[in-house]
């Protein structure tokens, strides 16, 4: 499984994408703070693009990636290799690129910066695990369903419609059970409503670190007691593996069911 | 002529002590007088007492004439946590430069450091006070000032605190380049008219910076409120004019920059709101001109909570607020205009610095979450962004004619 992990990886080292996707997050690092002149205010923008643009680069990526090198896999099938180890193997590569990228890209204009002397480096690193996190996820998420798909076009559509529905349509559905049921008490709702969706997760520890929950109100110090505590921050990173775990042991499953 | 002399001569040394400009006492450990109330008890009208330095352990002096108090280098009155320390019942009171300290504390009676009682004309400067419970305390008092005190509380819970200075039924009283830290309100005026609060630090105190009620016609300008528990909250007052006060970091779940309550006919001009959770709160306060503030980096710049009409909101700064505004109705009587927005996202082609788009201030999510409070947990999601876009495009819940039709296009400075 690691020859195969190192081989994706330096397949995609190489490869044009990562370089893209790295100075993308160079140059946004770079603006925000050269333009923003603050730290804080700079990671809570870097927030709202690694909510919604990390996964969604992480589902295409994914399945770009299986759709690409799969003659490849099919050749190697025919060998005597694990075909768990195959796959496990491109979708580490695969997930380890895209952080490698994220954490590079955007860490190296942060450290010329001087985040190690700020008080913000623990919101900084914090973004940088759940960014990590949210590509693993995200990763793993699309493996299975260009797994699952023959069909490049319908594969891209479901990956697509994926992180559409985590990004958006869930804090639709989220909302209107908010507000159609607000004469009940919501706390808890809306707490394990957040722990269902990796999107919502990230951006709720990133929000209350951020000292921003003197804002949320009450609901914000239902938050700030769950997610303040060391419980709340282990429960959060719990659901956040999980949510890693449970695609990757679906992909496994996938594969060594498949027919090719 | 020189007869006329003589005899007048002779008049001055026969009524020295009645000479218009007054004795001085001295006060110390090795001065005839030991203690500041046998001085006091001694002394006649208009003499001024000089208390030199030293430690006076003493309570419940009442100065019950026209007297000057004048500590040399700062001596310490401590009052062992008994009662009250210093009582004026006398019109033309001045006392300066004391260094005042363990004020008792009481569930049935507000001991106060200072207290002044019915008199007129009276100075209170340059004392330091500190573990106190009321630190200096006007009633029923007109005409005076204070001015340039130092007070440092000690204070953690709200039931068994009391305020720094708190004026009761009071009239043109100055209070002026204070500083209150750690009390339970830094300032607080209940009944009290035409007066003028300027220069006044207040910081870091249990509930309120500055907290009034029915209290008319005052003045509020250059102070500082910092970091209070719960900011600054004011109402039930009318004719207040509140200028160039700063009003910062008074951030949690129940703070406010300033909670303004059925405060009616009032001007707000030049303040500064950094970093509040709600910039203003405003309930039932009618015909009040906002202008020249700036709003910068609070949750919510201007919270609306019902029953306000014929506000004017004129060349403000909004700067990076979460929200700008929230409006609980459809019903808007206020007008919004000429102000600079930094989320405005219109053009100005003919470039007269004006925009040509007009601005909308009240966000979709905003009147969510006025309606549904847990909804803000969605704050900043990708799908929020997109609600708020197309009420932008098309109002439907939010009041159509709450705009600003002239938003400027740069950052307003006004001087």
């Amino acid at each position: 499984m690691l020859k195969i992990l190192k081989y994706s990886f330096y397949d995609l080292m190489r490869s044009r994408w990562s370089y893209v996707y790295f100075f993308f997050y160079l140059l946004l690092g770079i603006v925000l703070l050269f333009l923003n002149n603050n730290l804080s205010k700079a990671v809570i923008t870097l927030m709202n693009v690694i909510i919604t643009l990390v996964p969604l680069i992480g589902t295409i990526f994914g399945v770009m990636y299986y759709y690409n090198s799969k003659e490849f896999t099919e050749l190697l099938l025919a060998q005597p290799v694990k075909r768990t180890s195959i796959f496990l193997g491109q979708y580490f590569g695969v997930a380890l690129s895209l952080s490698m990228s994220l954490i590079l890209g955007l860490g190296l204009p942060f450290v010329f910066y001087g985040v190690f002397m700020s008080s913000a480096i623990w919101d900084f690193v914090l973004l940088l695990i759940t960014g990590t996190f949210l590509t693993l996820i995200f990763t793993a998420l699309a493996f299975n369903i260009a797994l699952a798909n023959e069909n490049k076009i319908k594969g891209f559509g479901y990956a697509i419609l994926l992180w559409l529905f985590m990004a958006v349509i869930y804090d639709g559905i989220f909302l209107m059970s908010l507000m159609f049921f607000e004469d009940y008490p919501l706390d808890k709702f809306s707490l394990i409503a957040t722990m269902f969706n990796p999107i919502d997760l990230s951006r709720v520890l990133i929000l209350l670190k951020l000292d921003i929950s003197a804002l949320l109100g009450y609901t914000g110090a239902v938050f700030q007691k769950f997610f303040g505590t060391n419980f709340g921050f282990v429960v959060s990173t719990a659901v956040l593996s999980i949510w890693v775990l449970i695609p990757t042991y679906f992909i496994k499953k996938q594969a060594s069911k498949k027919d090719f | 002529m020189k007869l006329f002399y003589i005899l007048l001569f002779t008049l001055f040394l026969s009524f020295p002590k009645q000479s218009a400009y007054g004795n001085t006492l001295e006060v110390c450990s090795s001065c005839e007088y030991k203690s500041i109330k046998v001085a006091i008890a001694q002394a006649q009208d208009f003499d001024t007492i000089v208390i030199k330095k030293g430690l006076y352990k003493e309570m419940n002096i009442v100065i019950d004439k026209p007297l000057t108090l004048i500590g040399e280098n700062y001596p310490v009155i401590d009052g062992e946590f008994k009662g009250e320390i210093i009582t004026i019942t006398s019109d033309n009171v001045t006392v300066d430069g004391l260094f005042i300290i363990n004020v008792g504390t009481s569930y049935t009676e507000d001991y106060a450091a200072i207290r002044v009682i019915k008199s007129k004309n009276f100075l209170i400067q340059n004392l330091k006070l500190e573990k106190l419970f009321f630190g200096i305390f006007l009633e029923k008092s007109s005409d005076g000032k204070v001015f340039h005190n130092n007070i440092i509380g000690d204070a953690v819970e709200e039931y068994n605190s009391g305020n720094g200075i708190q004026l009761w039924y009071c009239k043109n009283i100055e209070i002026d380049q204070n500083i209150v830290t750690h009390v339970r309100d830094g300032i607080y005026l209940e009944f009290s008219d035409f007066c003028k609060i300027t220069n006044n630090k207040s910081r870091e105190n249990i509930r309120y910076g500055l907290h009034f009620m029915f209290s008319n016609d005052d003045l509020y300008q250059n102070n500082i409120f910092q970091n209070n528990g719960a900011g600054v909250a004011v109402m039930f007052s009318k004719r207040i004019k509140m200028y160039d006060n700063l009003f910062k970091d008074n951030w949690g779940s129940a703070s406010y920059g300033v909670l303004l309550k059925e405060i009616n006919d009032s001007e707000i001009i030049g303040n500064t709101f950094e970093t509040n959770t709600i910039g203003i709160n405003i309930e039932g306060t009618n015909r009040i001109i906002y202008k020249n503030n700036h709003f910068t980096g609070n949750g919510w710049a201007i919270k609306f909570r019902g029953a306000c009409y014929a506000n004017n909101f004129t060349e403000n700064n909004f700067l990076y607020n979460s929200f700008d505004l929230s409006y609980n109705s459809k019903l808007n009587d206020n007008k919004f205009d000429h102000n600079y927005w930094s989320s405005y996202t219109g053009y100005d082609l003919d470039k007269n610095g004006i925009g040509d788009v007009p601005y909308r201030p009240v966000k979709l999510f905003s009147y969510i979450v006025n309606r549904t409070p847990e909804t803000i947990i969605l704050l900043r999601s990708l799908f929020i962004d997109i609600i708020d876009f197309s009420e932008k495009v098309s109002p439907v819940f939010t009041p159509d004619n709450l705009l600003d039709n002239y938003p400027q296009m740069k950052i307003i400075t006004n001087d």
